[in-house]
């Protein structure tokens, strides 16, 4: 059987990812689709841990967390595209009208 | 494994019933309203916080979990869902012309309103980590829609985008937080972690300790805590001014209640830990906030960070953690509800279209143009300055005495000299106003009666709370002592 | 209500929890009372009753109308309404004050404390703070001048603001300031003061910056805010400290525990004094924060009467004499207070040797007759103190009065070198002129004789050296007051030709408050005649207050604070034993204000010449500063130089460089930080995120490690 540690440092490596992701690219959706790993990072914590204490919780949550991400998604998505209409780009370095 | 189906408590839940229920009507009611006077669905959206609010008096002092223990209802929530209710509400009426001047009069945007009350209220009433979350989620994901409501703007879009992408990035910090708790305590239920921790032996967990560092994050980023408040201002500037209005106190109202549940109850042995950061973070967000404010030309941008500041006061609360101070927290939430949205009302009745009349230069001679506009905008600058004799004024002396009584003379200190600091700017708009003349033309304020009815309850219960302050302090009082 | 009888505390309670104030005042609304008291004026009855002291609220409750429609519907109302209003108001006040001053004479000396609460203000946990008012001598004493001397100021400003058109607003401020002050000496409890504390410090911004179209009244009036939040900063401190000591911030609770209880440390006594001295010498302008008096003049000049006579810098004096219980427990404070009392005496009297604006020789005598007070206070003195601040209420405001009247006939002009035989234009204004003029050289019988003489006089008992630079400031004091009178009502006219034929008295509105502010400087100093029957009434009136606690032997009770006629006595014996010397010491005051008298003469009046032949001495100074007038650069070469030089020098170093340097570069540092720190702020949402992961791994590390 497979420690918990590994998948928790799976998952770490994972949200990392995801940090990263969202710090180093400019293209708006692919922030938004690291932004979507580290929760999935996260997830994957949840389902370990709720195996590993044997309790129900830990899946539940995941669930929970899958429709809040979709409805994210589907918000993230509109803003997204309202953007680019208006701007005629989703590179976030170049949205910056607001600062200091 | 057998499977229970929990009791359906109903009447536990009412008031966030009714306005969910009451926002789906504003969808329906709004789909045949003729375009541009979508008002009724407005109305039906304030019927339903006034039914709302009704019930949630029914709820008062009898406090119990329901679903499972997923929902807690005590008067500690009550009070913040009132708050919460009175914020969306006023909201609204201020929301009802803005909307319309700026060619954007939708249902919809009252029916989010609503939605995002819910989340607030799911969060105040969350027994469970899952509900907190999930309530966070309702609040955010609505509020990302409203701060981007003004599509055809650019600032809005903006806006929008940087709260969605920094909240969604916040948000997953918080979740790997509550994972982290999950696994160190075993459950996300807010009494279990407390029972658990109150057995546990050993208490440098790692991964409890991180967990409740991530959690922090979270919490700290909704309220706009340095170094987590980057966004506020871009988002509050951008926001339509309506919903910046909504958000800075509602938002604020909601994070806090449940920051104090999770902190100051669920990882209350854990206080030696948490205190001396809380600390940290409290003075460094009210003095950048106090200072860069000085700085800022746009009202809307430093009320932002007047906000910030304000979130640093209201932390002192939580690191007094004795019953003064939690009381106290409740007490500023309620002061700083009516105080910041009747000057964010001033700031929507006295601007224009797109981003007219939002600079601080603008305010010149306004005092004089229009006397009554002036005077509540001086009386609303005043209480968040704390000068007596308003709300803002005994909301700080209680924050700032909860915090000398449990011996952190040194951050009240802090606090007084932030407070002073923050005089000026507020004062520089009073000075605009009364001691400029005017630089441009001040015509054409549109008194609509709704808006004159949102600010006369702000500036109402900004001097009531300020003049007599006993009975709603006892209130507040009252809702901290079966805190469970 | 009977008198001495409280509230219930939980009736108290009720009355604040709903806004249920409307029955109270249904039931016991004013104007009925007022018509009783109008139709029984005479009826000894009804003055027994005394009942006029539980209506003390209505003293500061009458400016806050006026101020309330003047600022809400000013706009709509004609002038002559708002002028009206605002005079009447102020008018009531003063009504109702005397009226409670003959209640409180009713009462025995020992129970001459009187509060009366209208509701709980903030309960926060077992500390209360109420909506209070104290009627004690000392209050009383405060309200009748405050309110007295106001109203008198009001009345002259119908005319003297006539013309402008900022009059409503001007009223406006006015009323709101009055209110602040009022509610300042009447509070009872430290929080209710700083409310007004904090009114008072906003109303000086927006009257001294009335004028805000110019630079110079807009930069003095931010100045005196800026000032004053230091000065607030102490308060709030010494606030809180007093509030973790004793629990209460109410006064009684307060003394009356500093009294009781000895375990009290000196050091956290003298930490709470020096505060509460800090914020007094913002308000009072004391060294070190004196330097927004003299700009303060900006505003226009009843204003400067307002806040240099009446409200505002007496504020600080009247807050040590109030808590005169904790000073005397902290004997350090005591000196400090004294020291600095004296030296700001000494060195803003110097600087209005040189003066030649009127306005500036007048603001810098205020601040060093505040100095006198500050010195009665550090020696001990606390009721020497209040009289000197009655007296100086009484002259300095006609002196500000006039000086205005003098400015309106002059068409604005300031210079006194400028000026000159103005007397036979503006005859009341210069018997008037005169005098305060000889009330505050302190020239036997007039008001500042008897209250200098008597800082003086306890001074020299503490002190000689204190004694000697009190002394000293006296002399300076007549000379500067007596030459600006002879510069600019006599001698020769150098008035221009254009502005001469203008010339004229004002109106009697404008006269009418001189000629009363005038008998009130004449003859207002003989309530504290220090040795009719060895007992001074003034002093005595106030001892419950004040005098006791130095005597140390002081029961306090609740509602009546600190009386023991023990104390009274054996003051009066200290009296009696050292009359001889007294009267030694009052013939030498005396010398020493003719003194000045007499030089003033001698340079500006008798003898022109003698300049010139005191330049034909030093003929070579002479060339050397010719082209200078040369009256004033003889003086100075003679008498100010040495001084002069000096205290540019501290001038240039303390003011322009210390003081001006701390006001304007905090402003200017906290202004530069918050324009590098917003730069932080990029715009770039990345970088936003890059913070909040930086701050994520910054807990969990500390968390992890700490």
């Amino acid at each position: 059987m497979i420690p918990l540690s590994y998948y928790l440092v799976l998952s770490a490596i994972l949200f990392t990812i995801g940090v990263v992701g969202v710090l180093v690219r400019r293209n708006a959706i692919m922030i938004f689709m690291a932004i979507e790993l580290m929760l999935n990072a996260v997830n994957l914590s949840f389902v370990a841990i709720g195996k590993h204490l044997d309790s129900l919780d830990g899946q539940v949550f995941v669930f929970f967390v899958m429709a809040v991400a979709a409805a994210e998604v589907a918000v993230g998505l509109a803003i997204i595209v309202n953007l680019s209409r208006n701007k005629e780009t989703i590179n976030v370095d170049e949205i910056n009208i607001m600062k200091w | 494994m057998d499977l229970v189906i929990p009791k359906i408590d109903a009447l536990s839940l009412c008031p966030e019933l009714v306005l969910s229920i009451t926002a789906m009507l504003v969808l329906l009611v709004t789909v045949y309203l003729p375009k541009g006077r979508k008002d009724p669905a407005a109305y039906v959206g304030l019927l339903g916080i006034f039914i709302a609010l009704m019930s949630l008096t029914l709820l008062w002092g009898k406090p119990r979990y329901a679903f499972n223990n997923m929902i807690m209802v005590d008067n500690f929530s009550i009070f913040f869902n009132m708050v919460i209710l009175v914020t969306a509400a006023l909201s609204i009426l201020m929301s009802i012309t803005y909307l319309k001047e700026e060619g954007m009069s939708h249902g919809e945007f009252y029916a989010l309103i609503l939605f995002s009350a819910v989340g607030m209220m799911f969060m105040t009433a969350g027994a469970n980590l899952i509900t907190i979350f999930l309530g966070l989620e309702t609040m955010s994901i609505s509020l990302y829609v409203l701060a981007g409501f003004l599509r055809d703007s650019n600032r809005s879009n903006e806006s929008a985008l940087k709260y969605l992408l920094l909240g969604a990035f916040s948000s997953a910090f918080l979740l790997y937080g509550i994972a982290f708790i999950y696994g160190a305590t075993g459950t996300t239920d807010l009494k279990g972690i407390s029972e658990f921790l109150s057995r546990a032996t050993y208490m440098k967990d790692p991964m409890l300790l991180a967990g409740m560092g991530l959690l922090l994050v979270g919490f700290g980023f909704k309220i706009a805590t340095v170094p987590f408040h980057m966004w506020t201002p871009d988002v509050y500037e951008g926001a339509p001014t309506s919903v910046t209005a909504f958000m800075s106190v509602g938002v604020k109202a909601a994070v806090f209640a449940a920051f104090v549940r999770v902190f100051s109850h669920a990882l209350w042995d854990l206080q030696p830990d948490w205190n001396q950061l809380l600390w940290i973070l409290a003075v460094l967000t009210m003095t950048l906030g106090n200072v860069i404010a000085i700085a800022q030309t746009n009202i809307k941008r430093m009320l932002a960070y007047s906000s910030i500041a304000h979130a640093g006061y209201i932390m002192m609360g939580m690191i007094a953690s004795n019953e003064l101070g939690t009381s106290s927290i409740l007490f500023y939430m309620l002061a700083y509800a009516f105080t910041n949205l009747g000057a964010f009302g001033v700031v929507i009745l006295f601007g224009r279209k797109g981003e007219g009349n939002l600079d601080i230069e603008d305010y010149s001679g306004m005092g004089f143009k229009y006397p009554v506009l002036g005077l509540l905008m001086a009386v609303f600058l005043f209480s968040l300055a704390g000068i007596p004799p308003t709300a803002g004024f005994v909301g700080k002396f209680y924050i700032f005495s909860a915090a000398v009584k449990a011996g952190y003379i040194w951050l009240a200190i802090i606090g007084v000299m932030n407070s002073l600091v923050s005089v000026y700017y507020y004062l520089r708009v009073t000075v605009m106003m009364y001691m400029k003349d005017p630089v441009k033309d001040l015509e054409g304020l549109h008194w609509s009666p709704s808006m004159i009815v949102a600010l006369i309850i702000a500036v109402a219960g900004t001097l009531l709370i300020g003049i007599f302050p006993s009975p709603y302090l006892d209130l507040a009082k009252q809702s901290v002592l079966h805190l469970m | 209500m009977k008198i001495g009888q409280r509230w219930p505390e939980d009736e108290m309670y009720k009355w604040g929890s709903y806004f249920g104030l409307a029955p109270k005042i249904a039931k016991t609304w004013p104007c009925l009372r007022f018509s009783q008291y109008v139709s029984n004026f005479c009826s000894v009855d009804n003055w027994r009753n005394r009942e006029m002291l539980d209506y003390v609220w209505l003293v500061p409750l009458f400016p806050a109308i006026g101020f309330l429609i003047n600022g809400l519907f000013g706009y709509r109302l004609s002038k002559g309404f708002v002028g009206v209003l605002a005079c009447t108001v102020i008018g009531l006040s003063f009504l109702t004050s005397v009226l409670i001053f003959f209640d409180l004479l009713q009462l025995p000396p020992e129970s001459r404390s009187f509060e009366k609460i209208i509701y709980t203000w903030i309960p926060a946990g077992d500390f209360k703070t109420s909506v209070g008012f104290l009627v004690d001598p000392l209050s009383i004493i405060m309200m009748l001048t405050v309110s007295g001397v106001s109203f008198l100021i009001h009345i002259y400003s119908v005319g003297y603001m006539h013309e402008d058109e900022g009059f409503k607003r001007y009223f406006t401020y006015l009323n709101l300031f009055v209110f602040s002050m009022l509610l300042l000496v009447s509070a009872n409890n430290f929080l209710l003061m700083f409310v007004g504390w904090e009114g008072v410090g906003l109303c000086s911004y927006l009257l001294i910056g009335f004028w805000y179209e110019r630079k110079a009244p807009a930069d003095a009036g931010k100045k005196a805010f800026v000032v004053n939040r230091i000065g607030d900063f102490g308060f709030l401190l010494a606030m809180m400290l007093i509030f973790v000591t004793f629990g209460t911030l109410n006064f009684h609770g307060v003394f009356g525990a500093a009294h009781h209880n000895n375990e009290v440390s000196t050091l956290v006594m003298t930490a709470i004094t020096l505060l509460l001295f800090l914020g007094a010498t913002g308000k009072s302008a004391q060294i070190p924060l004196y330097t927004w008096l003299p700009d303060a003049m900006e505003g226009p000049t009843p204003v400067s009467a307002l806040i240099h006579a009446a409200t505002m810098v007496t504020a600080g004096v009247y807050m040590v004499a109030r808590c005169s219980v904790l000073y005397t427990l902290a004997p350090v404070s005591l000196t400090v207070v004294a020291i600095v009392g004296v030296a700001t005496a000494l060195f803003t009297a110097s600087m209005a040797l040189a003066a030649n604006d009127i306005k500036r020789v007048l603001a810098y005598s205020t601040i060093s007759q505040l100095g006198y007070m500050f010195l009665a206070c550090g020696v001990g003195a606390f009721s020497a103190g209040i009289f000197h601040l009655m007296t100086h209420a009484f002259f300095k405001a006609l002196l500000f009065l006039g000086a205005g009247s003098v400015m309106h006939a002059m068409a604005g002009e300031l210079d006194m070198r400028k000026m000159g035989a103005l007397k036979p234009h503006m005859p009341k204004t210069y018997w008037t002129f005169l005098i305060a003029t000889l009330a505050i050289a302190g020239i036997f019988p007039f008001a500042g004789f008897f209250s200098k003489d008597e800082i003086l006089w306890h001074a020299f008992e503490k002190n000689t050296i204190l004694w000697a630079l009190g002394a000293c400031a006296a002399l300076m004091t007549s000379f500067y007051m007596f030459r600006a009178v002879f510069m600019t009502f006599h001698g020769e006219s150098r008035v221009d030709a254009e502005v001469k034929k203008h010339l004229h008295e004002s109106p009697s509105v404008m006269t009418t408050p001189l000629i009363i502010l005038a008998i009130l400087s004449a003859i207002g100093g003989f309530v504290g005649i220090p040795i009719i029957k060895g007992a001074n009434v003034f002093h005595d009136f106030l001892t419950p207050v004040t005098g006791g606690h130095v005597a140390g032997s002081v029961e306090v009770t609740l509602g009546n604070l600190a009386y023991a006629s023990s104390s009274a006595l054996s003051y009066g014996e200290a009296v009696q034993h050292n009359v001889g010397l007294e009267i030694f010491m009052m013939v030498v005051s005396l010398i020493i204000a003719f003194g000045g008298l007499g030089l003033a003469y001698l340079m500006y009046l008798k003898d022109p010449s003698l300049p010139r032949r005191l330049v034909e001495k030093f003929k070579l100074l002479y060339h050397l500063i010719l082209n200078k007038w040369f009256v004033d650069e003889i003086y100075d070469f003679l008498f100010v130089n040495p001084i002069k030089r000096g205290s540019t020098v501290l001038w240039q170093f303390f003011d322009a460089k210390v003081i001006d340097g701390i006001v304007n570069g905090s402003g200017w540092c906290i202004k530069w930080t918050s324009s590098v720190l917003k730069r932080i702020q990029t715009g770039y949402v990345q970088n936003y995120a890059l913070s909040i992961l930086v701050g994520a791994v910054a807990i969990i590390f500390y968390f992890l490690l700490v």
